[in-house]
């Protein structure tokens, strides 16, 4: 099977003054490619973690985790960079481009760090890319003289210029308005369906409806793992979840 | 390479981007650097025109003067024993190989009256080789001769000060002045030299045969001094020791006996004047050194502060795969280019102020090239030292906090 993310009894521990806090406390989860996944989970449950840790930012304190079959947890500081700019594409929910530094120099600045060479014409590649979200026209314009869903959208073309294994949203609509919202989350399923490996975590239930498959993370800990078809999660899983935060989720039928 | 190229063109957009800032970062070092390069090259112009102008009182200038007597222990310091007469200065023409040309100096302050009045001046009673070995040149009439000389005849030549203090608006050439009452007839004027490195007037004075001011003026049968020419600049220190030999003879002093004379060079003046000039020259370049220093402080407070400012985007480029050593190199790089940016700007300035300073002022600036090399390598020195602990602290960001940084 091609596993883009494998973490086998993940955790991670803070130390805060005197005071350890937990806020993963052996997570297993493996991701296939093309798969569409959203990560859910109240504030505190960990997700932010997770998402560090999947994304690279940060270490697991132990447990193992393997990116593309490659054992991330081995790897020191310069590694980590290496993967992140290699294998990982971010989308965040501060967009967090360069302030006054043009679209296309936004999406290109990943490729100013690769190392490995796999892309010969920067320029090409990023207006490829922002050409993908649909904003060729606004290559030469400055974050500011855009709208939310456009800054939006040209940081999710900088997260695929790299062609990264697995595009990582952390809450990517979560300073857009519903309309926007829509549309960036049409252009995640574009994605989605030309088989790019994506990871959105939110604690929206609209959102996680977009998605195909559901993770739940409660107390540092997966607490469920769901199938989602046609917005809802499957039918024959439903009386697993009644519990949680994917309540929501679950069919009119068996709620 | 293409990450080198990489790296300057980020530091480039960088330090474009934000134009203000830049500016503020660099005048420091644009001040500091100009400072440096105009203080030291005023220094320097200094040194020169005094050396042109030590040289001006005539060059391969050897200086013989009574040496100081000592009376019971007590020495009453140069020029107080009477020990040089004509004899010598003779003695030295007829056996020295090294000695071009060589004058006696006679000098006395007298009060000249002549013209439209009177003025109190010094008067150097000389010979003919005095001419050329001081290296006056005349302006009106013409210099004694030997025959004067040889005659005492009552002539004198005006230094340019006193001909213009007696005779402000005719030629003084032929007139007759009075020195004590005896009447002296001008043969000519000098042309002006203008005051000498120690700021006194060289042509308040005047000129005549010394036979004359020694016979008819001063009495007695010592000089004052003598003035000698080596052959070439080279020998001046040899010629000095064949003078003093020369002089021991003459003065019939036994192996043991002290110099009852003085012997100075130009070069030993050159030497004196050149070290003086030496401590204000660096002086003037540790006060501009300092200056640069505070330059240099001034980047990595900008540079602190823009780290600070900055932490969003450094936790952008860690994100998308910075390494903390891309973060380091991109912090220094800018840090250095502003420095040498800096530098560049600085020396251009020093150029125009030094250019403006010798047009328009009496002030003499000479830049060296080397001067403008130490101060732009050390522009750049700057950027890397004060650079790098801002770039550090960059580098050292965690990913996760800069980007959540507000």
């Amino acid at each position: 099977m091609d596993n883009v993310i494998e973490t086998r009894k993940m955790t991670k521990t803070y130390q805060m003054g005197d005071v350890k806090v937990e806020a993963l406390r052996g997570v297993d989860l493996t991701i296939s490619r093309g798969e569409y996944v959203a990560i859910m989970g109240s504030s505190g449950s960990g997700k932010s973690t997770l998402l560090n840790l999947l994304g690279c930012l940060d270490s697991p304190t132990s447990g193992e985790y393997f990116l593309e079959g490659k054992n991330v947890s081995d790897m020191d500081m310069r590694g980590y960079a290496d993967a992140r700019n290699e294998k990982i594409g971010f989308v965040f929910q501060m967009f967090n481009l360069l302030p006054r530094t043009s679209s296309i120099e936004n999406v290109e600045l990943p490729l100013l760090y690769d190392r490995s060479g796999r892309i010969k014409d920067h320029r090409k590649a990023a207006a490829e890319a922002l050409e993908r979200v649909g904003l060729a026209d606004r290559a030469h314009h400055f974050p500011h003289q855009l709208s939310g869903g456009q800054q939006q959208r040209v940081a999710i073309a900088r997260a695929l210029v790299n062609r990264p294994a697995i595009i990582l949203a952390d809450e990517p609509t979560g300073n857009l308005d519903t309309k926007t919202s829509i549309e960036v989350m049409a252009l995640f399923k574009e994605l989605s369906e030309e088989g790019k490996t994506i990871v959105i975590v939110t604690h929206e239930p609209d959102i996680a409806a977009h998605t195909k498959r559901l993770v739940e993370v409660r107390d540092g800990l997966i607490n469920g793992d769901y199938e989602i078809v046609g917005g809802k999660i499957r039918g024959e899983q439903a009386s697993a979840a009644r519990g949680g935060i994917a309540r929501s989720l679950l069919p009119a039928d068996a709620s | 390479m293409r990450q080198m190229i990489n790296m300057l063109k980020t530091a480039g957009k960088s330090i474009l981007k934000n134009r203000t800032r830049s500016l503020l970062t660099s005048l420091g070092i644009i001040i500091g650097i100009s400072s440096v390069i105009v203080l030291v090259a005023i220094g320097e112009g200094s040194r020169v025109q005094i050396e042109g102008e030590i040289n001006s009182l005539g060059t391969n200038l050897l200086m013989v003067r009574p040496g100081g007597r000592r009376s019971g222990g007590v020495s009453l310091g140069a020029g107080s024993m009477n020990s040089l007469t004509f004899d010598d200065v003779e003695k030295i023409k007829s056996k020295s190989s090294l000695i071009k040309l060589a004058s006696p100096v006679v000098t006395s302050n007298e009060q000249i009256v002549g013209g439209s009045g009177n003025w109190n001046t010094r008067i150097y009673g000389v010979s003919p080789e005095y001419f050329e070995i001081r290296d006056w040149e005349i302006e009106q009439g013409s210099f004694f001769t030997d025959k004067d000389l040889k005659g005492k005849k009552k002539v004198a030549l005006l230094g340019k000060t006193v001909a213009d203090e007696l005779f402000p608006d005719q030629d003084p050439t032929g007139q007759k002045i009075r020195i004590r009452n005896i009447p002296f007839k001008v043969v000519g004027t000098l042309k002006g030299k203008g005051q000498s490195g120690m700021g006194q007037d060289q042509d308040d004075m005047i000129l005549a045969p010394a036979t004359t001011v020694l016979y008819r003026l001063k009495g007695g049968r010592n000089i004052d001094m003598i003035n000698l020419s080596s052959i070439t600049m080279d020998d001046t220190y040899k010629a000095e020791e064949e003078v003093a030999s020369i002089l021991r003879d003459s003065h019939r002093l036994s192996a043991g006996q002290e110099d009852d004379f003085d012997i100075r060079n130009q070069a030993e003046i050159l030497d004196t004047m050149n070290e003086v000039t030496g401590v204000i020259t660096t002086l003037l370049g540790s006060i501009a050194g300092v200056s640069l220093l505070v330059g240099g402080i001034g980047i990595m407070n900008i540079m602190l502060v823009s780290v600070t400012e900055r932490t969003r985007e450094i936790g952008i480029r860690l994100s998308v795969g910075a390494r903390k050593s891309d973060i380091m190199i991109q912090f220094l790089v800018e840090a250095i280019v502003l420095s040498l940016v800096g530098g560049l700007i600085g020396v251009l300035l020093a150029l125009a102020i030094t250019g403006i300073l010798n047009a328009y002022s009496s002030i003499n600036a000479v830049i060296q090239m080397k001067i403008i090399l130490i101060s732009f390598l050390f522009s750049g020195a700057v950027g890397v030292f004060f650079g790098y602990y801002p770039a550090r602290k960059a580098s050292s960001l965690n990913p996760i906090d800069a980007l959540r940084y507000e």
